[in-house]
């Protein structure tokens, strides 16, 4: 542990929860709480300040979204009448004659949003790039002749993208350089696939080397790799649970993560995002009441968070999550998949953040894509969880292990990151992506617009609104040379498009003024400074020689 | 507590009557009650308590009857022989009674009345647990650990460890041994054109995509192979997954969804159940390549439909099997089964020696993938250098056509050497390169099943003949196979080395079996 005393790691200010207002912002935080009762049960905890925003848009900005949506959806309507009798071109691939009386594979509603809608705006994803993901990127030129249906590639290059879009947060992803020698040689060794899945025959020395190094990295007994994040996630949490125990969910947590519960058959119920007050009540009212119907007790509680939310930059409430699992008994379950190597003094996940040590997490889980700039993913806990997923995960019977030259990346990360290579480059990218992640949330929330999620989460959503405005933001940021993420209902809540920038240690100040000045300048044309809370020159928090470097 | 004590009394207080009361004026209270009354006249005490059914008044007697049992009364009494006076004593009777009675009793029939018609009696309501008693429920509950504990011989806890590369040769557990195990069917695992063209890959992308498909992770390399698969396979489109086991698994629900059917084959493999699992579809099974069994299934939701065709109208069929299946070696009888396909969904894990998987099919199947497919949509794209790779052994395909005929003449071969082993069984299609070997006569339990193949494969192990046995997760499984050890054959296994290999197994066997 970094910091054995308890909460002043790192470079927050320390305030005590009983007396801190939640919200820095001041009203309008409608997602969060604080548990009380938690600070009240054992000694009370003094913690890192969460500052944590979710300003609400003015009212008027929702009404015109929500009148947007049905705008389009008026228009949609009738264009699909102009198609059915042939006045408009349809330009969508249909079923084949001889399948014409089938039931039809898609019901007709179901594609409705995306004929109508995403249709029009698909140009801002799936944008093909042709070079390494890194801060800067060059993609191919795509044009549509027909809005969309279908695009043809110009054959240029748009040079040198400043990549915002990407979870590159280390920036451990670039072309081949020197410090890549051992992923070459492990490639040319020993080839790309395995052709077997763990218990079989795919246990290659490398995921046991890997293996050793998470674990070693997590400061945890043990870990387990596996080749895909997504999997992780779905292919694990059955295994922890099934019938007879609860699941209790963040409503804002990953597909990966949803999807692994429904397939344990456990019963899920979902609390407010990040809201301790809904979750303390699910887990008295579970324990309190059984399950239903039968009123037996429940096996086992589960609780499933991630670690830095990627929709909402949020990061998960730690300190309290295990404080309230600790006093019903309940078990953590944390997807880090973006906060580890993105957070903490030195990248260990939101464990180290807070300071809490990563025992008290039940299951570790993290994917190696974003930080480590590979593929895959990690349990990682105790030995006797791990050797139980050893035996029983559904991943490590039927698929096939991770490729050899991806399982050296992240350990060559890895060791970056731990210093392991004799050099303190590691530590200085993680603190470089805090540094550029508070400068980032500063100016843009002084520019006034409305971001969402904590301060120091790198991940950095602004709120657009308007799906129009989204494909404009999006496009007028492409035309500036710059790649951003937009996303929209279904990511997000209907009325809740927004744009995502991704920090990453590798954007150097200049790149970053520049995505500044052009947000500034998109934002003035597109009019989305929706926040009512522009404050210029807010007093700066951060410290950095309160820094703790881990030993 | 406090606003809690009054509706336990109010409990208490109508309880010790309402016992009674609640069956209605019934006749053993109309006895009793008929009782309290006489109490001031000495009462026709001579007679037994009367029982329900034939209570009868004596006439003699002066009877006291409150009002509300007057109709009670009038029913016995005419029960008993239509003696109208009765009824003109009980009139008597009601004026000869004191005030202070009669105002008693007329209460006491009203709050009979009040209980019959109130519905206050809502236990469970009352019950409400108070706080303490909810902290006690709280401290009292103990879940099960989170996992059980896993005994440290399991065999899944001492895997084979092999070091360097999985390919031809390869050394397991720090033994050399020719790989009879690994689904390197081309050999292309250590290809070094392939080791080349993902190298070139790397230089140029480095290793991850760091975003999924959406979002800036869709790199020219990926069209590429999309482009390259749909050519090769003689599709419209083709889509990719970055890991194999994903690809079916999204594939299935994207399409199939609650209320839906999907006929599937018994022996289908566990990426194939999940699938199903997530969709919540309703699943129906037919037996191994029995397309007879699916024959009748299908005829069956035909009386189904017929019976209810509104529903049929929305409910969407499919049918899933494999090409060759990974849990018993056979081939599906495809031409049997259908004349055309609309999606195939496929792995790069084993022929194509990278990792990934791909569906194909006609663009108005498979591009509702891209929006639809979780774990194409969520999920991080394939690695450049893994879809490089893919691509080069897709050129090394095409260029040696003739590479699956030598693969089909090998499968022969052992296939047919290994045949007549006492003791263990060959399954799976003669030209398959993966088939399985099981025990000729089971043990009768499992485990021991279990542990002879183990036996067996350790000794051609020792024998540099690496072997394993297929792996199951026995309670996942819907339709668990019997244990068996699975042999694959690829390319690079010289006729020598096949020959040796069977022969070995032979042996092996015998000494083990026998």
């Amino acid at each position: 542990m970094a910091n054995p005393g308890g909460g002043a790691v790192g470079n927050g200010t320390l305030h005590n929860c009983k007396t801190e207002s939640n919200c820095v912002q001041g009203g309008h935080c409608t997602k969060n709480g604080i548990v009380r009762e938690a600070q009240q049960n054992g000694k009370p905890h003094i913690n890192m300040e969460i500052e944590e925003s979710f300003e609400e848009a003015p009212l008027h900005v929702m009404v015109f979204t929500y009148m947007g949506y049905g705008i389009g959806t008026l228009f949609g309507y009738l264009r699909d009448f102009l198609r059915n009798w042939g006045i408009e071109k349809c330009n969508a691939a249909v079923e084949r004659e001889e399948q014409k009386d089938f039931v039809p594979l898609y019901q007709d509603f179901e594609n409705f949003y995306t004929r109508n809608l995403y249709m029009r705006i698909r140009d801002n994803w799936n944008r093909p790039v042709c070079s390494a993901p890194g801060p800067h990127f060059d993609m191919l030129e795509r044009v549509s002749d027909d809005y969309n249906w279908t695009f043809r590639f110009t054959g240029r290059v748009i040079k040198d993208v400043i990549n915002m879009g990407s979870y590159n947060f280390l920036g451990l992803v670039s072309k081949y350089n020197e410090s890549m020698r051992t992923v070459k040689e492990v490639l040319e060794r020993y080839g790309t696939g395995v052709a077997s899945t763990r218990h079989e025959m795919g246990t290659l020395d490398k995921h046991k080397e890997l293996e050793d190094l998470v674990a070693k990295f997590l400061n945890v007994e043990a870990a387990m790799v596996f080749g895909m994040g997504f999997a992780t996630n779905s292919m694990n949490i059955p295994v922890l649970v099934g019938k007879g125990c609860l699941i209790l969910s963040d409503e804002l947590n990953h597909t990966s993560v949803v999807l692994g519960a429904r397939l344990s058959g456990a019963t899920i119920r979902t609390f407010k995002h990040n809201n301790m007050q809904s979750l303390e009540k699910l887990l008295r009212d579970a324990i309190i009441y059984g399950q239903p119907r039968t009123r037996r007790a429940w096996k086992k509680i589960l609780i499933l968070v991630e670690g830095i939310y990627s929709m909402e930059g949020s990061i998960v409430r730690l300190p309290q999550i295990v404080a309230l699992k600790k006093k019903y008994k309940a078990y953590l379950y944390v997807d880090e998949a973006h906060s580890i190597g993105s957070v903490g003094p030195t990248g260990r996940g939101v464990s180290e953040f807070f300071g809490i040590d990563p025992g008290d997490v039940d299951v570790l889980m993290g994917t190696f894509t974003k930080s480590f700039g590979a593929a895959g993913g990690y349990i990682a806990g105790k030995k006797e969880l791990v050797d139980y997923i050893r035996v029983h995960s559904h991943s490590a019977v039927y698929a096939t292990s991770m490729s050899p030259p991806v399982a050296e990346q992240i350990i060559r990360a890895m060791k970056l990151i731990m210093g392991l290579d004799g050099t303190t480059q590691g530590l200085q990218r993680v603190q470089q992506l805090a540094k550029n992640t508070k400068y980032f949330r500063q100016r843009l929330r002084e520019m006034g617009f409305i971001i969402y999620g904590n301060d120091h989460s790198p991940v950095v959503p602004v709120l657009l609104y308007m799906p129009g405005k989204v494909a404009a933001f999006a496009r007028h940021m492409l035309e500036k040379k710059i790649a951003v993420v937009v996303v929209g209902f279904p990511a997000t809540p209907l009325a809740e498009a927004r744009a995502r920038f991704c920090i990453s240690a590798a954007h150097t100040r200049e790149m970053l003024d520049k995505v500044l000045e052009a947000t500034d300048e998109i934002g003035d044309l597109l009019q989305v400074k929706y926040s009512r809370h522009r404050h210029s020159a807010r007093p700066e928090l951060y410290d950095e020689t309160s820094f703790e470097l881990d030993d | 507590m406090d606003t809690w004590r009054p509706p336990v009394q109010g409990i208490c207080l109508p309880r010790s009557a309402s016992g009674p009361a609640r069956t209605g004026l019934s006749p053993s209270l109309t006895a009793q009650a008929r009782g309290g009354g006489d109490q001031r006249a000495a009462a026709p005490a001579q007679a037994p308590p009367p029982r329900a059914r034939d209570v009868t008044v004596p006439r003699h007697a002066r009877v006291d009857v409150p009002v509300a049992f007057r109709k009670e009364a009038q029913r016995l009494t005419m029960a008993n022989a239509a003696e109208q006076w009765v009824l003109v004593e009980m009139v008597q009777a009601l004026y000869e009674a004191p005030a202070y009675h009669l105002i008693l009793e007329g209460i006491l029939i009203l709050w009979i009345i009040r209980l019959l018609f109130s519905k206050t009696y809502k236990l469970q309501e009352r019950s409400d647990l108070t706080l303490k008693e909810k902290e006690e429920l709280i401290e009292e509950w103990q879940p099960e650990p989170l996992v059980p504990p896993v005994s440290k011989d399991h065999p899944a806890l001492n895997y084979n460890i092999v070091s360097g590369p999985p390919s031809h040769n390869i050394v397991v557990n720090g033994k050399e041994c020719i790989n009879f195990a690994s689904f390197n069917f081309l050999g292309l695992l250590d290809n070094p054109r392939v080791k080349a063209a993902a190298l070139a890959s790397l230089k140029k992308y480095g290793v991850g995509t760091c975003g999924p498909r959406g979002f800036y992770g869709t790199f020219d390399v990926h069209l590429d192979l999309e482009d390259r698969l749909a050519k090769f396979m003689k599709t419209e489109e083709a889509i990719i997954y970055s890991y194999g086991f994903a690809t079916i698994a999204s594939a299935i629900p994207a399409y199939s969804k609650r209320g839906d059917i999907v006929f599937v084959d018994r022996a289908a493999c566990f990426a194939i159940q999940k699938g199903l699992q997530a969709s919540r579809s309703d699943i129906k099974i037919f037996k191994h390549n029995d397309m007879a069994d699916l024959e009748r299934l299908l005829k069956e939701q035909e009386i189904e439909d017929q019976k209810n065709p509104r529903k049929a109208r929305v409910t969407r069929r499919f049918i899933v099997v494999e090409g060759i299946y990974m849990n018993t070696g056979t081939i599906c009888p495809l031409p049997e089964l259908i004349d055309d396909i609309d999606l195939i969904s496929a792995n790069m894990e084993n022929a194509l020696a990278s990792v990934g998987g791909f569906c194909c099919g006609r663009s108005f199947v498979i591009d509702h993938q891209r929006l639809s497919g979780q774990g194409y949509c969520f999920s991080a794209s394939l690695p450049p250098l893994l879809a490089a790779a893919a691509i080069e052994a897709l050129n090394i395909m095409e260029e040696n056509p003739g590479i699956f005929a030598v693969l089909k003449e090998k499968c022969r071969k052992i296939h047919k050497a290994l045949q007549g082993i006492s003791g263990l069984r060959v399954m799976g299609e003669s030209f398959s390169p993966a088939f399985h070997l099981h025990l000729e006569e089971s043990t009768g339990s499992r485990e021991k099943d279990v542990k002879l193949l183990q036996e067996i494969v350790n000794q051609c192990m020792n024998r540099s003949i690496a072997l394993t046995q297929a792996r199951y997760l026995d309670k996942e499984e819907k339709c668990l196979p019997p244990p068996s050890i699975r042999v694959v054959v690829t390319v690079e296994q010289t006729e020598d080395e096949l020959e040796r290999a069977a022969a070995t197994i032979k042996e092996v066997a015998q000494a083990v079996l026998l």
